[in-house]
């Protein structure tokens, strides 16, 4: 199987363990991921914020080189990518006139035969493979966390339920690990205040840490670099946050990307799969799986 | 859209310019404040969510600037939440994201969201010179324009001991075409449909 694959900005630099274990992942399967040529920045938060027409220009450039590269699908392992890329082909597809206006920006043509796969629509799809890829079940409870951009908005959403989403807990169900019941699956971290106002991004992180401790999570597993650094690289601004008596339990629960737990359970090791880039160690005791792996959709919901 | 774009005394305000740019009608909403009850940050905010539409709704003298110069439209983080859950489907996030390019326009924007807007114009310059973004860039850019230059000091050598840092820029192989899709961009307002409309 090959697939198109977008990197983005963050997986060359700060999230680089994200397209690390991704690209690892993919190749156990026998899946090819061809990256697009030249490639641009999505533009982010920065550009909607600031320039309509450049947010949907910079992703137009990106769709248009996929679909020149004659690619029919492409990866988006980052959920803000993701939201960029697919809403621009989205707004640009129903509306012709802003289709030209783009077009005539960017000097290319784009037709929207390429389409956009966030990771779990990818890894589902792909998750037939997995079984006979699992030699190290991940036997641990697990909170997955799905952040904003892979439930919303409604048109662009990944999964079925907008405000319990399911598909990574089947994933991680799949590989041996428990999915724990929580209240925090589609919060917002505080996403790309993550700079600019790193208070307000802690006390929002810090319900999203507390909840998951609170209930017995090992571990949380998210599938987006904002969300990972929020998690993760801020956790000493979360501690800060967090009512005094609790801090302590709240600094050793590990982050990691779905693929890095999907990784984990096919007997990766964890240098390849990217796991001591992480601030917060990954020190997960190697107890016997708690549960058995389940084929996707097998599991009781 | 069925609903209305104008105050029911006819006149003509911010109301009718984000309609007429966005296609969301402020008037859908009905004040049920669901909005507001879901939105992560609207204890941080000087007008909720719903404030923000009932002032649109409302276009009374001053109303129309006290929304452009909020610090909400800044602190607003595109989560989707309010809009996911608004009964009236009112896409609030697309209208913040107009309200906050027409208070830039008008030169309004809040004071206390000058580092919110120092980050992104910093991510921008970093895009705009060589199409990707560069993290480091972005943050000596940040520093610069805010003087914060001592944020983050403690975590810059972690990224960099992980090896997540690149102290060199990526400079994509279309980094020209990239630069003249910004020099277009914003050679002309962002949204054409406005302008002369301001008062």
């Amino acid at each position: 199987m090959r697939f198109g694959f977008f990197p983005g900005c963050s997986q060359e630099g700060s999230s680089r363990e994200y397209q690390e274990s991704l690209r690892e992942v993919a190749s156990r399967l026998g899946i090819e991921l061809a990256e697009i040529p030249d490639w641009n920045c999505c533009g982010a938060t920065a550009a909607h914020t600031l320039n309509h027409r450049l947010a949907l220009a910079l992703p137009a450039r990106t769709l248009a080189l996929a679909e020149q590269a004659g690619l029919d699908e492409v990866v988006v392992p980052c959920s803000a990518c993701y939201n960029r890329l697919a809403g621009t082909r989205h707004e640009l597809l129903h509306d012709e006139a802003l289709r030209q206006q783009i077009t005539d920006i960017i000097e290319m043509n784009w037709h929207g035969a390429t389409r956009i796969l966030n990771v779990l629509e990818w890894l589902n799809r792909v998750a037939g493979e997995l079984p006979g890829h699992v030699s190290a079940p991940f036997g641990h409870r697990v909170a997955c966390y799905y952040g904003c951009y892979l439930t919303r908005p409604k048109a662009l959403a990944a999964c079925r339920r907008i405000e319990d989403p399911i598909e990574m807990d089947e994933l991680v169900r799949a590989v041996g690990a428990e999915p724990i019941r929580w209240a925090y699956k589609v919060e917002c971290c505080g996403a790309g205040l993550s700079v600019s106002r790193t208070e307000s991004v802690a006390r929002l992180s810090e319900r999203i840490v507390s909840d998951a401790v609170e209930r017995g999570a090992e571990a949380i597993v998210v599938a987006c670099p904002m969300c990972h650094t929020n998690l993760d690289l801020r956790r000493d601004a979360i501690l800060a946050a967090a009512p005094p008596g609790g801090r302590s339990r709240l600094a050793s629960i590990p982050v990691l990307y779905i693929s890095q737990v999907i990784g984990l359970a096919m007997g990766v090791s964890p240098r390849p799969l990217g796991l001591h880039r992480h601030h917060v160690p990954v020190r997960l005791s190697a107890a016997p799986p708690s549960v058995a792996p389940v084929a996707p959709g097998e599991g009781e919901e | 859209m069925s609903a209305p774009v104008k105050h029911a005394d006819g006149t003509a305000g911010l109301a009718e310019a984000v309609a007429a740019a966005t296609g969301e009608s402020v008037f859908n909403c009905y004040q049920c404040g669901k909005c507001t009850a879901g939105c992560p940050l609207a204890e941080e905010m000087d007008l909720a969510p719903n404030q923000v539409l009932r002032l649109l709704q409302l276009g009374q003298p001053g109303m129309d600037e006290e929304v452009l110069g909020s610090l909400s439209i800044w602190l607003c983080l595109t989560c989707e939440q309010c809009s996911t859950r608004c009964p009236q489907e009112v896409d609030i996030p697309k209208i913040t994201d107009w309200l906050r390019q027409e208070s830039q326009r008008r030169g309004v924007a809040n004071k206390k969201a000058k580092a919110i807007l120092a980050f992104h114009k910093s991510f921008l310059d970093t895009i705009r010179r060589g199409g990707r973004l560069h993290e480091v860039g972005l943050i000596t850019t940040f520093k610069l324009r805010t003087w914060r230059l001592f944020q983050d000091v403690l975590v810059a050598p972690k990224l960099l001991a992980r090896g997540k840092l690149s102290i060199l820029p990526h400079r994509i192989e279309g980094h020209a075409g990239v630069k003249r899709i910004f020099e277009r961009c914003e050679a002309e307002p962002a949204n054409p449909a406005h302008k002369g409309d301001q008062a």
